[in-house]
């Protein structure tokens, strides 16, 4: 169920790394990581998403040996890596700040690492070449860092980080220290360059956008632990707690109970209105459940719909306006207040729609998740 | 509005004031009295009086320009020696604060944060006593019947007193002593700034602890360097009391030839002129550093 397209198109591939029940423990109490396992297949993009303090950062750390962890092991292509020092793992990271040497030339910073191997020069030459124009950097190989633009000095972070062939590439939050436009041409920069190299990555970050475009897999972590774990689009359509339902996008969520408990459909009785969920869940009837659904998946109307099922009425309390979409947001008639989002697809913004207004919210019988948890 | 201010006014303007103050400062406290050294230099004693440098006659201004004093120190090796010996020590001074400041700075920057401004209360502990009598208690600890050879002689470490005092030892020892703190200082401020990612950059791209605070650490404070060899070195060039307390006649230091000029020989002249080529010795090399320095910054390598 968790795979895309992306994932079968490759063939079963081993394990490069694996972390059991990683923990680390603050000051003897504050647990930042808490009990934490996962596997990371070769040539994977895996994400850490979470929000701040939630432990992706730590883990990072110490994956990347920084931190020692309290509990548990990781192991890199099965060799126990646990109580390696940073210079010796083979892993290499790109810093938040990048974190770039301030004192060393673009082409230095992008040795730096190979001179510590003791790699002959004329290598270190040719290496170093060939990884600043992967970056479209030659040109700027004598500048100093505080001489670059903030995309350039990202990109001297990254093929700096991979210029010792890494068998695993850390990123700490690779964009979060751009502007929102140049952040879009940089990913897929940053994710072109890291499949013409191959390299596996586990990447961290707090942008949920930056996760679900450049990962091939997810973990939504909070609190120290996963929430779940899972493709972009797994994790988005199929979140399995309100918690991931409302960490990854917008959502409304129903509270309700199961009515009918069909093989085919169920029925979730909300004080709204009620759901015709149109597969079946694992539950029973009478049982208290969360029903989420994504706004965008809600389509407003003025008439009232046919049909008993999937739909509420409301007042329009507020209009948000997007530019590609907008935003209702609908107070229910118990209360409640639900958001819905229209697509803009003419240029007649008015919608028909304006504050005060009455209006119907429906959905189809696949439009929400059933969430147990 | 603006054109009703007056030349008074934009003076007073507030913009200007603040301005202006550190440029005043410059003026009355640095510039007029290097000028009036350079003045005096370039006059002859007449009696207890310096000459004139500007003679009015009959309404005209009349210019006499004495190099003597220059040609002199030119002349007589011992002014060079005496030049090249306080470099020396100036610079031994500076090398020996460097090597034993840096690893007390590293280590007052690395230390826990709670800590810090006691370590830095310390290190500015000796300037609560006045400088000379610090040097002073340093006599008694190093004459040949001073706290420290007793003690090694009635330990039996030693037969004969140690010759610690009157010599280069007791010189360095009490210079290194005194500008310790400046060289501190500096690089303190400097290494507690220091972005401790950039170790773990350096550790992260294979770099040992050791091989990273070379290649990272030290390079990055190069600014705190600089700035605390300065501190060290100009003052220690034309250093007086230390080498007059503790460096005793075999130790040649142009402050010495200075005070000696003024005070003993009376000769002004001689005396400022010895000034400007001590400035022009210090100050040349600076200023070159400091423009190559600059350029390099700009990025013009």
């Amino acid at each position: 169920m968790a795979t895309t397209a992306k994932e079968n198109s490759k063939p079963a591939q081993d394990v490069l790394l694996r972390v059991e029940g990683l923990t680390k423990i603050y000051d003897g109490t504050v647990k930042a990581v808490d009990d934490v396992s996962l596997t990371v297949t070769k040539g994977e993009i895996f994400a850490l998403l979470g929000g701040s303090g939630c432990g992706k950062s730590t883990l990072l750390r110490m994956l990347a040996g920084f931190e020692i962890p309290t509990k548990g092991k990781i192991f890199l292509a099965n060799q126990d890596i646990t109580n390696l020092p940073p210079y010796q793992r083979p892993i290499n990271m790109m810093f938040q700040s990048y974190a770039l040497f301030p004192h060393l030339s673009v082409w230095e910073n992008v040795a730096f690492g190979l001179k510590r191997d003791g790699m002959p020069k004329d290598e270190i030459a040719a290496r170093v070449e060939a990884m600043l124009s992967l970056a479209q950097l030659n040109k700027y190989a004598k500048r100093k860092p505080h001489q670059l633009s903030g995309g350039q000095q990202q990109r001297v972070a990254l093929v700096r980080s991979l210029a010792k062939r890494p068998q695993l590439l850390l990123l700490d939050e690779p964009l979060g220290a751009l502007d929102k436009k140049l952040r879009e041409t940089t990913q897929l920069e940053l994710v072109n360059i890291i499949e013409e190299v191959g390299v596996t990555c586990v990447l961290v970050t707090h942008d949920q956008e930056e996760a679900m475009t450049m990962a091939s897999r997810i973990a939504v972590m909070s609190e120290g632990y996963f929430l779940q774990v899972g493709a972009p689009d797994a994790v988005y359509e199929m979140p399995n707690s309100r918690q991931v339902a409302d960490f990854i996008g917008n959502v409304n969520i129903f509270d309700g109970v199961i009515e009918e408990d069909e093989a085919d459909h169920v029925t979730v009785r909300c004080a709204e209105c009620v759901h015709y969920v149109g597969h079946g869940v694992s539950g029973h009837s009478g049982m208290a459940v969360g029903v989420a659904l994504r706004p965008e998946k809600i389509i407003l109307s003025k008439e009232k719909p046919k049909g008993d099922y999937n739909w509420c009425a409301g007042e329009v309390i507020e209009i948000v306006y997007f530019g590609a979409h907008t935003t209702y947001h609908l107070k229910l008639d118990s209360g409640k207040v639900i958001k819905a989002q229209e697509l803009n697809n003419t240029r007649d913004l008015s919608f028909g729609l304006t504050w005060g207004d009455r209006a119907y919210a429906q959905w189809n019988d696949l439009a929400m998740v059933v969430l147990t948890q | 509005m603006a054109k009703n201010q007056g030349l008074l006014n934009k003076l007073l303007d507030g913009r200007n004031a603040v301005i202006g103050v550190p440029y005043f400062w410059f003026l009355l406290l640095a510039a007029i009295p290097l000028l009036i050294v350079l003045k005096i230099s370039l006059s002859e004693m007449e009696g207890t009086q310096v000459s004139n440098m500007i003679d009015w006659r009959e309404g005209w201004p009349k210019l006499t320009l004495n190099f003597s004093s220059y040609q002199f120190i030119l002349t007589d090796s011992l002014y060079i020696k005496t030049y090249l010996s306080s470099i020396k020590y100036a610079l031994i001074t500076t090398l020996l604060c460097l090597v034993i400041g840096y690893p007390f700075a590293y280590f007052m920057a690395r230390s826990p944060k709670h800590l810090q401004p006691m370590l830095l209360m310390l290190i500015m502990l000796p300037f609560w006593t006045s400088f000379l009598l610090r040097i002073y208690a340093w006599k008694t600890l190093l004459v040949s019947n001073g706290v420290i050879n007793n003690i090694l002689m009635s330990l039996h470490i030693i037969d004969a007193p140690l010759a610690m005092m009157n010599n280069s030892f007791s010189l360095l020892l009490g210079m290194v002593y005194s500008y310790l703190p400046f060289m501190i200082l500096p690089l303190y401020a400097n290494l507690s700034k220091l972005d401790l990612r950039y170790l773990e950059a350096a550790a992260d791209l294979g770099t040992s602890p050791f091989k990273a605070f070379w290649l990272i650490t030290v390079p990055l404070s190069k600014a705190g360097i600089i700035a605390g060899s300065m501190l060290v070195f100009i003052p220690a060039v034309g250093e007086y009391v230390i080498p007059e307390l503790l460096g005793g006649s075999s130790t040649l230091m142009i402050g010495r030839v200075l005070w000696d000029e003024f005070f003993s020989n009376y000769d002004w002249p001689m005396a400022s002129a010895v000034a400007v080529v001590m400035i022009l010795l210090i100050l040349l090399p600076m200023a070159v550093y400091n423009k190559s320095q600059a350029e390099l910054s700009e990025g013009k390598s």
